[in-house]
């Protein structure tokens, strides 16, 4: 069975008034557990809405989402429950930090959850963890942190709530390349010991092209690839209609094929480049 | 959701109100809003009531937006409304105890609410029509004449232009910090008073924070524009006034000179 499956989604904000304005129109598609799954799209192509949606801080205009195949709006007065199951990182989540020390705001999920003074303390140490939060800073006020702790922070807020599904809204925007990379390396991390099931949502085809396992392609508010990392990436020209592109690393496997050199253009990270040229070079 | 609030925001269009001059709309409201007070019968705040609905539907403007804004106050129009009623004298139509409804009291009530009602969806028709700029740039044109007792009216302007421009940002930014905690549990729709009270800190806090943020960067922004003041500061869009004011001028006073006309020759039913 599906962690998440979306059936007929359409979401139009503002509806019935000057502003009306269709962000999603009538996606589908399934997410197994434990898959890493990229959330690919041009600005504006309903991205964000569509991860509100999954877990539940947005109402469909029309259709359905299911969680573990349970319709989420079944009973709107559980909601909550649906919020803690599927975890939500935001754009920015730094902006959200509010208590007086790091440790308490991560605590913050956990204690809505009503867990216990013990349960919340190691999960809250065990997140801190994940993200590469040193202890010392647990103890100190969150604005007091630099941008890039910050935000890992926030994010731990969230994994310390222990979701089925983690869904990353752009974690690694405006951080560092040394820290992008960090970070990405620690939710890799976290989702191989955890086994749960991530959405990872990213302007960065290279970030993708690392990290996921599927990958599902938005343009104007409509689904329109959701396959296996190789097989979108293969699709160079198709991508680069709706303003997106395959990543660079990739591309350059392809231009060397068509110069003659026989090289597999399926490679998607540089590790994988150095292999096959080595492989080319040697042989 | 927060943006469901809809008092005083602007729907941009190209109704006949919508193209009045931002002066006129602003003196016509006023002239409106003392005609709806002075109206003592019936007849007249029926007349003055059906000016303001025609200019309502003018503005091509759903209706459901006005009743919106209405129901932003409801609990004030019905509180007063029934205050009203135990006050005033004549008729007596009941008596209980030391309660007592007279006919002028019930008259009172049903005035209080129409005029208050009248008064917010007229009030709601300059703000849904004009731009908040167009509107700070009127009210400083029309407090020019305060500047000769040294009142700074530009900067008045200035700050409301800006305190205008800031709420639809606000509220985005409340909508989505609050999306944020309530991703991580928090719950603002259950509890009692001093529940909810709190549940509102994890909102308020970096809503705090982000509004310095805002203020901070908008004044570095302006600084680097040399921005120093009103004085000799041209405009790009020059304000006119066009054959629509004239036009609704006309209107205005017929309406003003029958609710007069009204008053005199019937008989007042309030005070
Ligand atoms: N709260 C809202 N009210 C009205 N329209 C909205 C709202 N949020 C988003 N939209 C509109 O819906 C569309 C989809 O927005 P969304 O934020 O989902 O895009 P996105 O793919 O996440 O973009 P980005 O890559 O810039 O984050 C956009 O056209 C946006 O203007
Ligand atoms: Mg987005």
């Amino acid at each position: 069975m599906s962690v998440i499956k979306a059936q007929n989604l359409t979401l139009v904000y503002g509806k019935g008034t000057s502003f009306q304005k269709t962000a999603l129109s009538n996606v589908n598609f399934e997410i197994e557990q434990g898959e890493f799954v990229g959330l690919i799209g041009h600005t504006g192509s309903g991205k964000s809405t569509l991860v509100q949606l999954l877990n539940g801080l947005l109402k469909p205009t029309e259709g359905t989402v299911y969680l573990n195949g349970k319709n989420i709006w079944e009973e709107p007065k559980k909601i909550r429950e649906v919020r803690f199951k599927a975890g939500m990182v935001f754009q920015y989540p730094e902006y959200q930090l509010f208590e007086e020390t790091v440790y308490k705001d991560i605590a913050y999920g956990p204690k809505n959850m009503g867990l216990s003074e013990d349960e919340t303390d190691k999960r809250v140490r065990s997140a801190a963890e994940f993200v590469g939060l040193k202890r010392e800073l647990l103890y100190k006020s969150p604005f007091d942190l630099s941008g890039g702790e910050k935000r890992r922070a926030a994010i731990a807020g969230v994994i310390a709530m222990d979701p089925d599904v983690l869904i990353l809204d752009e974690p690694t925007a405006g951080l560092d390349p040394l820290g992008r990379d960090v970070l990405l390396s620690q939710i890799q991390n976290y989702h191989k010991t955890r086994k749960n099931t991530i959405i990872f949502v990213s302007h960065s085809m290279e970030d993708i092209a690392r990290i996921s396992d599927r990958i599902l392609v938005m343009n104007h508010g409509e689904k329109l690839l959701f396959d296996t990392t190789q097989n979108v990436f293969a699709k160079a020209e198709e991508l680069e209609k709706v303003g997106l592109r395959i990543p660079q690393i990739t591309k350059i496997m392809r231009m060397l094929k068509k110069r003659g050199i026989n090289v597999n253009t399926n490679i998607l990270t540089i590790e994988q480049a150095f292999n096959e040229i080595i492989n080319y070079l040697g042989t | 959701m927060v943006r469901d609030v809809t008092l005083g925001q602007f729907m941009p269009g190209h109704s006949l109100i919508h193209k009045l001059d931002a002066r006129s709309k602003i003196l016509l409201l006023i002239a409106y809003i003392v005609f709806i007070f002075l109206s003592e019968n019936y007849f007249s705040l029926a007349l003055i009531t059906v000016a303001s609905l025609a200019v309502i539907l003018l503005t091509k403007i759903n209706f459901k937006f006005y009743l919106k804004s209405l129901k932003v106050i409801l609990f004030v129009i019905v509180f007063t409304g029934i205050l009203n009623i135990f006050y005033g004298s004549g008729t007596v139509l009941y008596e209980w105890g030391f309660i007592t409804i007279t006919e002028g009291g019930i008259n009172n009530a049903i005035f209080v609410i129409i005029r208050i009602a009248v008064l917010v969806m007229i009030s709601s028709v300059l703000t849904f029509t004009t731009s908040p700029s167009d509107l700070t740039d009127a009210i400083e044109k029309l407090l020019k004449p305060l500047s000769v007792f040294h009142i700074k009216v530009h900067e008045i302007a200035m700050m409301m232009t800006i305190a205008l421009r800031f709420i639809p940002v606000f509220l985005e930014e409340t909508d989505k910090i609050m999306n944020a905690q309530k991703a991580r549990g928090a719950d603002f729709e259950s509890g009692n008073v001093f529940q909810r009270i709190k549940a509102l800190i994890p909102v308020l806090i970096p809503l705090f924070v982000s509004s310095f943020r805002c203020a901070n960067d908008l004044a570095t922004a302006m600084e680097c524009r040399c921005y120093n003041g009103g004085n000799n500061r041209t405009r790009m869009k020059v304000m006119k006034f066009s054959l629509a004011d004239l036009f609704g001028l006309m209107f205005s006073l017929l309406v003003f000179a029958g609710v007069i006309l009204l008053n005199l020759y019937l008989p007042a039913v309030v005070r």
